[in-house]
């Protein structure tokens, strides 16, 4: 069947792809925002103990997505892997040190002779969480908002923007209200999202206190993240978007991003779907004493990822635009591996459910149980 | 075409060096200790003595402390391959790119799933499962192996795939091709086994230094067994496999074997320099001597490379220009035809933008002849084809002496150990106890013989490193340097008191 395939198809079927891998991670970002928790929430020894246990289980899997996410787009967008990392360099330089410097905090933070010191490993933990969710945030804004970059006819990529001489290299996404807001609104989203999960996942009986805390701060994040993503929306219908015609032209197009909901209407319900599933899952953890918020804000948070990342890519626009020269602008059928490598790929792709499936089978297998003070301050945990 | 700036390559290099061998002191101990563990847990399994999950456990720390900065130095490679060879990144990403995603959805994920149930699972799964988990993370790693070993080798011998010049791509045309790729193979089996000597030669040196102090005694002799039969096989099959790779090299890479060997001036039935002093200021062409001083095997290098007695084994100037008795072409023909492709290529484009269909397809069918030489028509003289050749004899003849160590250090181990003297023979334990570094010398020794071998190439024949970068300023790649330079060092000193600190702990503290 797949030998089948036409190329538009296998183009449109990788974005679909890889955009779940993207959205994927933003549920996972749970780790993140609840990395971000942590000072607030821990008010002893143990209750922080309990914090990095739980989330110490599960960081490896938002590393691992975002990994996944940068083979993936390297294997089915080259162009895209090229021209954005290549020319958004300091975004994504910096995206990625948050990464590094997360990746050894759970296992050196409480060992022996760790040198730097407790303190040191819970600030990495922070700052990944905060700047490098908010970067994240503001580089999938930049699908919107375009950056400044010209290709040339070997499809060598220059940056154009400068300021006051230096070329920023990416980092003015930061500067754009709109990127900002949606960062914020990803940081503010995984905090919520961190605190349902921890809610989940801990056996609260000696910690009762810390139960009533992150209840709070469930409701607290989500009023904190609401206006940005009120604005991220509204910004959204509003916006003049990078169309594409018939002859490859790009052009700017008023209220492109509006129109495409309606042409593309299973997004507009993926992301109401989406914004009402966050909202159940928020009231659910913060008002109802339930632990399982989380899978509500955490499918919620998949759809309205989704919509995010198809939105500026199909009926015919051009998803990572520029704003320098548009006709550099990269759309999905001019940025994509060649018709061979997408159908090999979408052969290997038929692992993933597998994956999934197992990865749905560990957690429940090690969840099964609550995560109880004893463990947490067992001589091998974090 | 393309103007090159060759302190930003030579940062860009610097760069990827640096970062790649920070990778390459975790990963070799991940790829044999996941699997120590897995030995250690299934005796455990099989005869139920706590003893052996003591061991386990503690294997299992240094592993987790080890992992834990593997993963962080590992992922920074993964992207910059965009960030710092982004033109590398678009002419190859349709071949390249696969393996990479390939390697995150099979590997990186089975690694990360039951590594948390590895270390958190004791109390959670049945001890069945896991032991089955810590075989899985096992697997995992060593998959992860595979892939990149795959990209790897690819860059070294590229496969499967045409060049697209409406594009100007290279695109994939046989998966089969880049993955059983002949390099690719013996690249995957000669770096996994090393791996498992690597880790071998860790838990060796451990163990030694708890017998040298008298503690732990029982758990070091029994952790010593395990790892000495491991690590002799390992030994033997990298011997093995590093003549295969060796085989393979003189295939596909002939310069590349030319300067493992500094030999200059080809011959049949070249002798194996088994050890030398190389002359370091002599240049392709020029009358010096390659060496100052060399003992050589007879006719052993032609064996090696051709599996034949008194074949011809090329050397660097036969390489550079060409030697018509043996039917060589000289790089300095190859350019010549490399500057028509490029030539004819930039008129296949123009004549598209202009439209006009018959130029193009006359300006094509010119390029079509030449295409296979394109990339050496980006080089400047001849001479540039050749890689540092000092580097790569010495490291090369490092990791091969040392690898001929490896399988009587283990041998020695294991047959005193069996013998119930290995703590009468106190003369050994300081031996044991440096094979952790030998076996980080030969490691590194064998990325720098294969990785500066292959230079001044990025994908070998078809685009050399100048023209594979991303066009940044050297500052930034200065600073980012640092950056990382700064952060992997204090992180390398961090493991290395953690390691430090748990060994004197020891198994029983905890
Ligand atoms: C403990 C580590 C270790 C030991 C003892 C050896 N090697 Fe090795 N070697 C490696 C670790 C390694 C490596 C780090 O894994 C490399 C780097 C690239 C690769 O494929 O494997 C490598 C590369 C490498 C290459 C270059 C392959 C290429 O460029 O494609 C050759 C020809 C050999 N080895 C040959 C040998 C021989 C003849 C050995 C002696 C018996 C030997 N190696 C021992
Ligand atoms: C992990 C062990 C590795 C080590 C120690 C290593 C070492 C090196 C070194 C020393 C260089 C610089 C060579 C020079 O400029 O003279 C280099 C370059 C490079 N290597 Fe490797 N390498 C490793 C693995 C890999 C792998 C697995 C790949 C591909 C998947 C790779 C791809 C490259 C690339 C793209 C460059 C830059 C271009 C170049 O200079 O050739 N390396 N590496
Ligand atoms: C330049 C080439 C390389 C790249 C791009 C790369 C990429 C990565 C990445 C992204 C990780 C973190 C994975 C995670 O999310 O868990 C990692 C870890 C690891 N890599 Fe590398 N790597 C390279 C070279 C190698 C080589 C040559 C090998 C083995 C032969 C290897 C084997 C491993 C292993 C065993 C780990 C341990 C952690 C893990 O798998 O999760 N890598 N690498």
């Amino acid at each position: 069947m797949i030998s089948n395939l036409d190329y538009v198809t296998l183009q449109q079927l990788w974005w679909v792809l890889c955009s779940v891998v993207g959205a994927l991670f933003l549920f996972l970002t749970f780790v993140q925002g609840g990395q971000t928790l942590l000072w607030q929430m821990a008010k002893t020894e143990t209750e922080s103990a309990l914090i990095v246990n739980s989330l110490g289980r599960k960081w490896e899997l938002p590393f691992t997505t975002l990994v996944l996410f940068g083979g993936a787009l390297f294997a089915s967008f080259p162009k895209f892997y090229a021209t954005s990392f290549g020319g958004a360099y300091w975004v994504w330089i910096l995206i990625l040190f948050t990464f590094i410097i997360q990746a050894v905090s759970y296992e050196y933070r409480t060992k022996p002779a760790n040198v730097w010191g407790t303190k040191t490993y819970e600030t990495f933990m922070f700052i990944n969480g905060s700047v490098g969710v908010l970067l994240i945030g503001a580089a999938v804004g930049t699908f919107y908002t375009g950056s400044s970059f010209s290709l040339n006819d070997m499809n060598q990529v220059t940056w154009q923007y400068t300021l006051g001489g230096v070329n920023l290299r990416g980092l003015e996404a930061a500067f754009s209200l709109f990127n900002l807001s949606l960062g914020l609104f990803l940081v503010f989203n995984a905090r919520v999202l961190g605190a349902l999960y921890l809610l989940n996942n801990i056996d609260f009986s000696a910690v009762g206190e810390m139960e009533t805390r992150l209840r709070k701060a469930v409701w607290t994040n989500f009023l904190c993240a609401l206006p940005f993503l009120l604005y991220v929306v509204v910004a959204i219908l509003l916006k003049k978007g990078f169309g594409v015609d018939e002859q490859g032209v790009v052009s700017m197009v008023s209220f492109k991003y509006f129109f495409n909901l309606f042409a593309l209407p299973h997004l507009l319900l993926m992301l109401l779907a989406g914004i009402g599933l966050v909202v159940w899952g928020v009231l659910a953890g913060a008002f109802k004493n339930s632990t399982k918020g989380i899978w509500f804000a955490g499918l919620g948070t998949v759809l309205v990822g989704l919509t995010v990342l198809c939105l500026p890519a199909f009926n015919n626009t051009a998803f990572y635009p520029s704003t320098y020269d548009l006709q550099s602008s990269l759309t999905i059928y001019n940025a994509s591996s060649s018709h061979f490598t997408l159908k090999t790929m979408t052969y290997v792709a038929l692992a993933i459910p597998v994956l999934l499936a197992y990865i749905a089978y560990l957690w429940k297998k090690m969840d099964s149980k609550k995560l109880t003070v004893d463990e947490a301050l067992d001589g091998e945990a974090y | 075409m393309i103007d090159v700036d060759p302190s930003l390559v030579n940062w860009s290099r610097a760069m990827f060096a640096f970062t790649a061998m920070y990778h390459w002191i975790f990963v070799p101990l991940t790829l044999g200790l996941s699997f120590l563990c897995a030995f250690y847990e299934t005796i455990y399994l099989k005869t139920g003595n706590e003893q052996w999950k003591t061991i386990t456990k503690f294997w299992m720390t240094l592993f987790g402390i080890n992992f834990a900065i593997g993963v962080a130095t590992g992922i920074i490679l993964e992207f910059e391959f965009g960030t710092n060879w982004s033109n590398y990144s678009w002419m190859v990403g349709d071949i390249f790119g696969a393996p990479l995603a390939i390697e995150g959805i099979f590997a990186f994920f089975m690694e990360a799933s039951f590594f948390a149930v590895m270390f958190f699972g004791w109390n959670r799964v049945s001890k069945g499962f896991h032991c089955f988990s810590t075989w899985m993370v096992a697997v995992g790693s060593n998959l992860s192996a595979v892939w990149i070993l795959v990209a790897n080798g690819w860059m070294q011998n590229p496969v499967g795939m045409a060049f697209n010049p409406e594009k100007a791509r290279f695109e994939m045309e046989s998966f089969a091709e880049v993955v059983f790729n002949p390099i690719a193979v013996s690249k995957f089996t000669h770096t996994s086994s090393s791996g498992f000597v690597m880790a071998s030669a860790f838990v060796l040196t451990v163990s030694c230094w708890y017998l040298l102090k008298r503690r732990h005694i029982e758990m070091a002799k029994k952790s010593i067994v395990v790892a000495c039969v491991f690590g002799f096989v390992a030994s033997c099959f990298v011997g093995f496999t590093g003549d295969e790779a060796a085989y393979e090299v003189a295939q596909k890479q002939p310069m590349k074997l030319a300067a493992m060997e500094g030999l200059y001036k080809g011959e049949r039935g070249a002798g194996l320099v088994a050890m030398g002093i190389v002359n370091d200021v002599k240049s392709p062409g020029d009358v010096q001597d390659p060496f100052f001083f060399e003992v050589k095997i007879p006719q052993l290098l032609s064996l090696l490379a051709n599996r034949e007695f008194g074949s011809f084994v090329p050397g660097i100037d036969d390489l550079v220009w060409g030697n018509e008795e043996e039917n060589i072409m000289g790089v300095n023909t190859m350019m010549e035809k490399g500057r028509y492709a490029l030539t004819d290529l930039a008129a296949f484009k123009e004549a598209k933008k202009a439209g006009n269909e018959q130029a193009a397809e006359a300006a094509l069918a010119r390029f079509n002849e030449n295409q296979e030489y394109m990339g050496y028509g980006y080089l400047d003289t001849p001479e540039e084809a050749v890689p540092p050749v000092f580097i790569v004899f010495n490291s090369f003849h490092l990791m091969a002496v040392l690898g001929s160590l490896f399988p009587v250090i283990f041998g020695a181990f294991l047959f005193f150990t069996v013998k119930g003297q290995i703590t009468e023979k106190r003369w050994l334990l300081p031996i044991g106890l440096s094979t952790a570094l030998l076996g980080l010398f030969a490691q590194q020794a064998g990325w720098v013989t294969a990785e500066v071998g292959r230079q001044p190439w990025a994908i070998q024949g078809l685009m050399p490193v100048k023209i594979a970068t991303t066009n940044l300023s050297t500052t930034a790649v200065q600073v980012t340097f640092a950056m990382f330079a700064v952060v992997f060092t204090l992180l390398l000193v961090a493991e290395i008191f953690i390691m430090l600190k748990q060994i004197s702990i020891g198994p029983e503290g905890h």
